[in-house]
């Protein structure tokens, strides 16, 4: 069941994302170019996500447990520290070189286009390079 | 500017949303795409199956976009293969590093008012205006 739910609600995730036009790399570099031709969209799509995803997320941490699982897997961390801004800034600046991050390049990969396929890839490979880097909390 | 202009993206925005608060409600997880994938791929972990069936739902998404024609915009490649690397190194390894990206701290992370989310949402933010300020405006590029 766990699997049937991730499926739909991957696919419903990722037909957001293309109706927002969060999967289009030039409409993100649009809204991140302040001193260009700014384009707001993307202040949209994150004011709408937010908007609805607030008010869910309010409603089923009253619950005990999740419907499908046995407890809800939360992240433990609250402080800011340091890696949180590294790996921010580091995303950020990634982000604005190519506009593509994790959600849009995953259904970008539907497009048959090589971008998203060697950004794909070297992402996986910034990932594990980083957790083979990364010392332990 | 027009409101109707932007109102595919509000919606769109809505069903990400929406998404995501059916991911807590039913799966108890968070909708944080860098995380999803880590948790897929990392060795180790004993909860691949809906991490992979998720990920499978957004690269189905695209592909159903693509085959039907339904895309408002044309995909094509626009950056050398070198960049995009780049690119990819850099949202891999930060998004690992600050445990989260766009979906994770951005929509689920604000929606559970988390001052780590705003944090790491305004840092990222930052850094993406810096970085195409940089690029166009200062390097000339596009």
């Amino acid at each position: 069941m766990r699997a049937l739910s991730g499926l739909l609600l991957g696919l419903l995730f990722g037909t957001g994302l293309l109706i927002s036009g969060m999967s289009d790399p030039m409409r993100v570099l649009g809204f991140l170019d302040l001193f260009g031709e700014w384009d707001p969209s993307l202040a949209f799509v994150m004011g709408g996500a937010v908007l609805v995803a607030t008010p869910l997320y309010a409603l089923a941490q009253r619950r005990d447990k999740p419907l499908l699982d046995a407890c809800f897997v939360l992240p433990a961390a609250a402080r800011v520290d340091s890696r949180l801004v590294l790996g921010s800034a580091l995303f950020g600046i990634g982000w604005g070189l190519a506009g593509y991050c994790p959600g849009p390049v995953l259904t970008a990969l539907g497009f048959g286009i090589r971008e998203p396929m060697v950004f794909f890839g070297a992402m996986l490979a910034g990932s594990q390079l980083a957790r083979g880097l990364l010392p332990p909390r | 500017m027009n409101i109707q202009d932007y109102l595919p993206a509000l919606f769109g925005g809505g069903l990400i949303g929406l998404a995501a608060g059916l991911l807590l409600h039913l799966n108890g997880q968070v909708a944080g795409i860098s995380g999803i994938l880590n948790g897929a791929v990392d060795p180790g972990r004993s909860d691949r199956g809906w991490r992979w069936t998720f990920i499978g739902g957004l690269v189905l998404a695209g592909l159903i976009a693509n085959i039907t024609g339904s895309l408002r915009f044309t995909p094509h490649d626009s950056h050398p293969l070198w960049l995009l690397a780049c690119a990819g190194l850099l949202v891999g390894a930060g998004t690992r590093i600050g445990n989260g990206c766009t979906s994770g701290h951005g929509v689920c992370g604000l929606a559970r008012f988390s001052r780590r989310s705003l944090t790491a949402t305004l840092t990222f933010m930052a850094a993406g205006f810096a970085t195409v300020f940089l690029a166009r405006h200062v390097l000339g590029g596009a």
